[in-house]
Parts: structure tokens; sequence; C-alpha cells
């Protein structure tokens, strides 16, 4: 189909208003959170409806066009990167909270609905809404959904999978179904919503997702605890959980991440090589208890401080440092690179000290920060994109992280997703036959594979090519060949 | 999974499975909160009563702002900047794409387009940067931003966007072509507002007009309808007039002299809200200040520089640091918010002026807010009872350009009886950002709505404020909302305690 007629089509379901179709503006959507990947889509397209982006799906199947759906654009794998030729469909419009249902314990939402409005809007019940990733002040629910996203308090809550109990999704030939159960426990037949989550966009677009929202614990207690290194911090959590305890949230904060935060956001943080903020909640009785063994464990580990937090305040200070801890990056460094890798926690210690001795090698800082309690870590490689190779050091250097992680038995991604960035990584994870079973699902649902592709899924272009940070085939060295 | 479209379920439209079926039922379970009673029991309206239509839609909105349309001056210019202070290349290096800023952003709340963040608007700076000229798009986006500096606090990585958009806005206005239209109403606004004295000529006609009710007449007669919709904007801002106060130079100190301060009118401080002046002053000297108000003072320049007309500006500061220099002052106070960010950044803003530049620095230096001030110099006159809930309302230059949101309320709340009562949403600007609301009036218009509603949830008696624009801006929303409520300065609530005046009475000003 030609442009112009496209861009006619798409003005006539969603008003001019709805397309996006200039090349400045189609750059500022070129890449989402991540900024090594960079695509200009052919269009943008604001739905502000679930009918309008079940039109704007039945045209672009019709018409054999590609999608790829985003919502706040704060994905760190380049889940929402758009594709060339292809319409991104913002969801920012998509944002009302449809109901409240506070006897039943749901509220059903948009997916442009960003994360925290969530818990804002039942906040005056007594109920909040337990999945927090770090970017929820911005994250949507929609994207949430896609990457199956966790968040500090995921260790006993769990991820954005188990809160979530139905949804109305568009699929990838514009037809509009229901997965999932109600108010209803669950549902006969196959766990679709199951697959559903976490998909990457890959299976359909989420129009409205019903969300379950969890009662305000009794009692909340926070402490923050300083180490020597991460070996004496990592010691004190295996302490904790091996002590019974499952805390809301166990975080730990290496020394170059405390600096960073500490310039941006002061939260006022001990100097030290390592810092550990545990929380617990539950019934008051029972927090206060684990408190105090909480405390024994970490002086029993030498932490050099244990500073308890007084009120809700210093409280959400301790949080705001955390959370800001990714974009506080910006302080101490012009770009960084991310990775998710989970690790058994008892593989811990072994691994961070692999993850120091890379950055020496490498010549490059890694600032870590991550969940501690269940082994997904966060190492930042930290680099500047305006030193000629340095981008292409910071992702082998990130490589060799994720490689280290999966020789200790750890897996690719947390709650990132692998997206455009981790699929290279794919098969050191995979056999070829979980990739085609991965494949026959996916082709279920978008057996034309329109619905964000290219993403997951390894696609060596050049026979024998490696998977592994881009470098340039022999044959295409020598000229003999090109990407396609 | 259901298929809607060739279920043979008979429960298809009553299943309560079903999460469509359900959002019909959204209405039902909305429960009044303890806040609409207590607006209800003062007769205080709440939004509920407001037209359907109040927050009309995203695309209609967007329609009239001009986005999306083909180009206006069809300009173009490359490389998008010069070499005379294009926005730093450093500072745009140190947003990391997060998009921490984009749900405080006045513009992405109402467009939900990246292009109108600031994420989306320092991304277009970069590619002005390396790649891409300067069209009229880009121009358009950057237009859109009020410049409340919302962005500034919510961002974890420190990103400087208030010293970016001043550049870029620099260079818009140098190299780039406005519409002859557009040029034309700009050149009126600045050759009117920065000067007290045409400011003054302009409102003693709008004294009579108002008196003798001649808006209403013509807005009766439909004659409103026929201006252009930025004078329209222009007129319902307008407020009534209060008597003209002239400061006497020198103000002695009540009781023990503590500091010696200069005071800065402010251009539409002085002309459309004196009462706020003489109260200010008041205030400095009962709390043992000798206050200086230089007699002719001009323009601090905030307008300009907000607008990028960078040589005025430099024009306009440097007559003040002459006008406040040799005075032997401890500090120079302010009681607009607006003026007050600018001032206090003098030093960086003549960088460049071999004369002024440390001139600048030192004047700085020495600019505070006047509740910042009193809070540091800490207070000694005697409080006496207002017994009020009051909605504080951050002014943007004052919260997220000036770091100033606890003074203001401390101040308030060292006066017996007064309530501060926090409004929702209250980092998101009202829109009046300067002269955004006259320039940009419909997505102004919408945010003032916006921030009107939140401010009749709070269930107050009265709003107090440090922006004469903020002033303006909800007074008029809440007048097209069909509402009124008393405003005040914060010195003019602490004015009144200080002279035991009654509530009654400052409700009624």
């Amino acid at each position: 189909m030609q442009r112009d007629l496209l861009i006619r089509e798409m003005q006539a379901i969603l008003g001019p208003e709805g397309v996006i179709s200039e090349r400045e503006q189609l750059r500022s959507y070129e890449c989402d959170g991540l900024m090594n990947y960079r695509v200009i889509p052919e269009l943008v397209v604001l739905p502000e409806t679930a009918e309008h982006v079940q039109s704007v799906v039945k045209l672009c199947y019709n018409e054999g066009i590609p999608f790829v759906a985003r919502g706040s654009g704060t994905g760190l794998s380049g889940g929402a990167l758009p594709v060339e030729s292809g319409v991104l469909i913002v969801l920012s419009r998509l944002r009302r909270i449809l109901e409240v249902d506070i006897p039943n314990q749901r509220v059903i939402v948009e997916p442009g609905v960003i994360n925290i409005w969530v818990s804002q809007e039942v906040a005056d019940e007594g109920y909040y809404y337990a999945p927090d990733p770090a970017s929820q002040i911005v994250s949507s629910i929609g994207g949430n959904l896609a990457e199956n996203s966790g968040g500090v308090h995921c260790l006993k809550y769990g991820f954005t999978t188990n809160h979530v109990m139905g949804a109305e999704i568009v699929l990838p030939d514009g037809s509009m179904v229901n997965v999932g159960g109600g108010m209803a426990p669950d549902a006969p037949g196959y766990e679709l919503l199951g697959a559903f989550v976490g998909s990457e966009g890959t299976l359909g677009i989420a129009t409205k997702i019903t969300l379950r929202i969890v009662r305000k614990p009794e009692a909340v207690r926070t402490l923050l605890a300083a180490f020597k290194d991460t070996e004496e911090a990592g010691g004190a959590v295996s302490g904790i959980i091996g002590g019974g305890i499952v805390p809301a949230a166990i975080e730990m904060m290496d020394s170059l991440c405390i600096e960073a935060v500490e310039t941006a956001v002061h939260p006022g943080f001990p100097q030290a090589g390592a810092i550990l903020i545990v929380e617990l909640d539950g019934p008051a009785a029972e927090v206060e208890d684990q408190f105090q063994h909480t405390i024994r464990v970490c002086e029993e580990n030498d932490a050099s401080e244990v500073r308890i937090a007084e009120d809700d305040e210093e409280r959400a200070l301790f949080w705001k440092g955390r959370k800001a801890a990714f974009a506080a990056m910006g302080r101490i460094a012009n770009d960084y690179y991310v990775q998710d890798s989970v690790v058994p926690r008892t593989e811990l210690g072994a691994v961070l000290k692999r993850i120091s001795e890379l950055g020496s090698e490498y010549g490059m800082r890694v600032a870590n920060v991550f969940h501690a309690g269940d082994g997904n870590l966060h190492p930042l490689v930290l680099y500047d994109n305006d030193v000629p190779g340095e981008a292409e050091k910071a992702e082998a250097l990130a490589g060799d992280i994720v490689f280290t992680c999966l020789e200790h038995g750890g897996s690719l991604t947390g709650e990132h997703g692998i997206g455009e960035d981790k699929k290279k990584y794919m098969p050191k994870m995979f056999t070829t036959e979980d990739l085609d079973t991965m494949q026959l699902l996916r082709c279920a649902f978008d057996p034309h594979q329109i619905c964000n592709p290219g993403k997951i899924f390894p696609t060596p272009r050049l026979c024998g090519e490696r998977p592994g940070p881009f470098r340039m085939h022999p044959v295409q060295k020598a000229g003999l060949a090109e990407n396609f | 999974m259901d298929r809607n479209n060739d279920s043979l379920d008979p429960r298809e439209n009553n299943n309560p499975y079903d999460a469509t079926d359900a959002t019909e039922r959204k209405n039902d379970v909305a429960t009044p909160t303890n806040q609409d009673a207590a607006a209800q029991s003062i007769g205080a309206g709440s939004p509920d009563d407001l037209p359907d239509d109040t927050f009309a839609s995203r695309s209609a909105v967007k329609q009239t702002v001009g986005i999306g349309r083909k180009t206006e001056s069809g300009s173009f210019m490359f490389p998008a900047f010069d070499d005379h202070h294009p926005p730093e290349k450093d500072l745009i290096d140190d947003c990391v794409h997060c998009g921490f800023c984009l749900p405080t952003c006045p513009t992405y709340v109402l467009f939900g387009e990246e292009m109108d963040s600031p994420r989306g608007r320092i991304y277009l700076m970069n590619k002005g940067l390396n790649e891409e000229p300067m069209n009229d798009q880009m121009v358009r986006h950057w237009d859109l931003c009020l410049g409340c500096m919302a962005c500034v606090t919510a961002c974890p990585s420190g990103v400087q966007y208030d010293k970016l958009i001043e550049a870029t806005r620099g260079q818009v206005e140098r190299r780039y072509e406005r519409t002859a239209q557009d040029k034309a109403f700009r050149e009126m606004i600045f050759q009117i507002f920065p000067y007290p004295e045409r400011l003054r000529l302009m409102a003693a006609p709008l004294k009579l007009y108002q008196r003798f009710g001649v808006g209403d007449m013509l807005h009766k007669a439909g004659v409103m309808k026929l201006l252009p919709k930025r004078m329209r904007a222009m007129e319902a801002l307008m407020p009534m007039l209060s008597e003209h106060h002239e400061l006497p130079e020198v103000t002695e100190a009540v009781g023990e002299k503590r500091r010696r301060v200069g005071f800065i009118k402010g251009c539409v401080q002085r002309v459309f809200f004196s009462d706020v002046n003489a109260a200010t002053v008041r205030v400095l000297a009962a709390e043992g200040c000798e206050v200086v108000t230089p007699k002719l003072q001009g323009c601090c320049g905030a307008l300009s520089v907000h607008a990028g007309r960078e040589e005025e500006f430099e024009g306009f500061a440097r007559k003040l640091i002459d006008t406040f220099e040799g005075l032997e002052l401890d500090n120079i106070i302010i009681n607009a918010a607006g003026c007050g960010s600018t001032l206090k950044e003098y030093g960086y803003l003549l960088r460049d002026d071999p004369e002024y530049a440390e001139r600048a620095s030192r004047f700085a230096e020495k600019v505070k807010d006047v509740t910042e001030f009193i809070q540091e110099l800490g207070p000694v006159a005697e409080r006496n009872p207002l017994p009020v809930a009051a909605a504080y309302h951050d002014a943007c230059h004052l919260a997220h350009a000036q770091g100033v949101r606890r003074q203001p309320r401390q101040t308030l709340k060292q006066i017996p009886g007064m309530e501060v009562r926090e409004i929702k949403e209250a980092e998101i600007c009202c829109g009046s950002a300067g002269i955004y609301n006259m320039i940009e009036p419909e997505p102004a218009t919408e945010l003032g709505d916006r921030k009107a509603k939140n401010v009749l949830n709070t269930g107050a008696r009265m709003i107090v404020t440090s922006n004469p624009g903020c002033m303006l801006q909800i007074q008029a929303s809440l007048k097209r909302m069909g509402h009124s409520m008393p405003m005040a300065h914060p010195m003019e609530v602490l004015d009144a305690s200080i002279r035991g005046e009654d509530i009654e009475t400052l409700l009624e000003k």
C-alpha cells in the first residue's frame, strides 16, 4: 500500500491528530527506554479507544503491514522498538481507569494507564496494586503486562502475571477476544492469559486489563544496612531468607550506585561498599518479631550501620533512592547499558566477583543494583556513546556478564524482557527445539508475523553468523554480501 | 478464549467475566469522598457539576493547537542551531531517556505524545544538533512547552531542562521566521507587559470598561466572539483592578532593625496587584526589615528570557542591576515566583558579559523569595488567628524552578487557625506560564480548568498562591465554570494576620 494512502486510511479511523507522519516527529519515537537501538517507524498512530486499536490492527493485517505496540516507552530491552516500514501503535491515550470494584478486589484499566495511578486510585480504600517496577511512576500497565514486569516487592508478592485476572486482547488478525477470568479465580481450558502476559507484544495488544488489588499490610518496617562489600551484604541476604523470613523486598546497591543516587536524589545513604534495603510487611506482631531477627542477622554479618525508617517519610526516602537508581546513572556517566540476568541466590557472591573482574579486564565501570532476594541482577555498564568504540565495548562486556550468569545456572532476564536486545543470547539458553516450540505458540496467534516481528527470537541473518554482540560477518567484511 | 464476533455464548451480553460489559457499570461504584462532603457543606462546587465537555477529547484540543497540520511558514533552517548558545550537548547527554518526566509534563498529560514531552523535546534538540534542520514541526513542539519545569523536579538524572529550553528558544527567536500574525501578536505583548507605565495606560480604559460592565455587555451581544481567540484569551484573563499604592522609597523597620532589604515590585504585580506589594512591605517591616523600594525600577526580563528574547532580556537585567547596586542591601526580595526564578539566574544568564557577569552573580546571590526569606530570618511579629481552610497552589516558578515548597506552607501554618490543604496534581502547571495563556489559549484553558477542578475538590474556602499569573489564570477558569473563590498571596494572608484583621475581611478583598 502506498504511504499516502495508508496515512489517509489511518486518518479516516483516528482523525488527523491521531496519525503522526512527519519525519522529525517520528524520530522522537525511534527508541524506547533503551537508546542503543533506533528505528524510525513509517507511521505512529495514537488510538483513543479499543475500537480504534482494533480497526488499526485490521487495516495492518489486511495490508500485511507489521506493527508494534508502545505504552510509555520506558522498556529496557527494546521491546517497543519500531520496525521499518511498520506502524507504531502508541497507547498513551488509552488511559482511563474503567472500573474500581473494591469488594471483588479488582480494577479494570486501559493499557495506557500508568502503574502508580492504580494504587493511587484505591489508596483511600486501603488497597494497592502490588507489582511495583522502579519505573512505576511512568510505565504503563499495558507495557507491564507485555514484559511481565517485576519490581522490588515481587519476591513476596509475585510478578505482574500473578496480579492480572483477565484481559481484552486485539489479536494480530484484528479480532477481539477476552482471556482469563473476571471475578472467578480460574477459568477452564488453556491458560491463555498466562501465555499472553510476558509475550512482549508478539501475541496481540491488550486493550482492557483486569487487575487484582491487595489490601495494604497492617504493618510495614523498613531498614537500611551498610556493609563493607557486596559479599558481606550477600551473606546477610542468605541469613535472612535462610532464617525462614520472606521479606516484602530485599534490595542491594553497590558503592558506585550509591554514589550516583546520592548525587541525584540525596537520600542520605551511608558511604559503604554495599547497602541493603530490607522491607517486611504483614501482621504487626509477626513483622516486629521478624524485623528484630533481620536486624540481628545484619549485625552478625558485620553491618557497619543499620538504619531503621522511623516513619513513612523516611521509608519513602529509602525507596526514592532505590527507584531512581537507573536514571541516576546520568549523573556519573553519559550512557549506560543495563542487563537483567537472574542467578540462583546462592551464586550471587561468585557472580558479583566475576562481574567486578570483567569490569577491570575491560577497563569499564559497572554499577550494581539488584533484587537480592530472588537473585535478579541489574549490572549497569557505564560508557560514553560519543567515544568511538565504547558502545560496542560496553555491549561486549554486558554480553560476557550474561554468559557468566548462564554458566552459574542463571537466566537471561528477570523482568525487562528479551525484546530486541537479548534475542541474540537466546540460543545460549535454549535449544533449537525449545525455540521452535515457542515459535509454534507465537505462530498460532500471529501466523503472518506482523505483530512486533523480529523480537524475542534470534534471527541469524547470514548462515554461520554467531549469536552475540553485533559484529560484521566475514563475508560482509569482504564486501561479498549485504545485510538484508 | 471467546471470540466476541462469532460467539454462541448465550451469556454474551451479560457475562460477569467479560471486562467489556463491566465498563458500563463504572459509574455505580463512585462514592463521594470526605472532601466532597466538606466542599458541599460550604457551598463549594464539585467537578460533577461541570458540563461533560469540560475536558474535551484529546484530538479536539490537538486540532485547535494545530499539530499535525501542514507547516505554518514553511521556514527551514540547517543546521538547526548556530554557535551562539545552542542547547549544550553535555546537558542533553544527561538525559538517559528514562521517561520519568512524562507524567508531570502538562502537554504530555494533555496530548499523550512523545514530542510534547520533555524527553521528546530534548530528543528533538539533540537531532537539531546533529542531523535534522529546524523546521515548523520542531518549533511547534518547543513552543508548546509551558516552561513550568515540573520535569526538572521529576528528573532523577538532573537534566537541566530549564537551560536547554531557554537556549533553544533563543535560537528559535533569532533564526526562525514566524508568520507575520504570530510575530505581531508576540511583539505587542512584549511592547506592553514589561513596561509598567504602558501596562497602566492600558489598564486605565480597562478600569472604565470594568466599572460600566462593558465586558458583560459585549459578551451578551456576542461581540467578543468576533475577536481573534488570542485577544479573547487576554480579555478573559484581565483582573479587576485594585487601587494603586505608591510605595515609599524607604520603609523603616518596626522595632529592632534586623536586615536592610531591597524590594522588587514586579510589573504585573505592581499594576494589577499593588495590594500584594503593599502587604509584602508591611510584613517585611513588621519582621524587622528596613525596606528599600527604588521608585524607578524596570522589568526583570523574566518574560523575555522565557520567550528567547535574549537581547531584550539583557537590557532589562543590566538596568535592574544598576538600580539596586550600591544600596548596601543584605537581601533583595521578590514576591512574584516568575520574576524570582529569573532573578536568581542572572549570574548564569549574563555569564558572557564581561562588565556585568560578576555583578550579576552578586546580585543573584542576594535574591530571595519573600517566604523563603521570612523563614530563614525566623518570624518575630505576632500572628493573630485566621480560622480558615486554604488551598495552597504551588506556582511552578517557585516550586519547580526555585525549589521553594516548604517555606510558603510553613508561613501559612504559623498562623493560628490556618489549615493548609493540598491540591491534587499539585505538580502540574495551571497553564498560566508567563505569557503562555495568551499565546496558546487552548491548552492553557484546559490546564486551567483541570487545576480549578482540583482546587474546588479540596473544599477549601480560599486559594493562596505566590504568582500573579497563576491567580489570573485560576480565577479565569473558576469564572468560566461559574464559580468564584477568594484568592490571596501568602503575604496578604500574613499581613492580615499580623494586623489582626478579621478573616471575613480578608475573604472579601
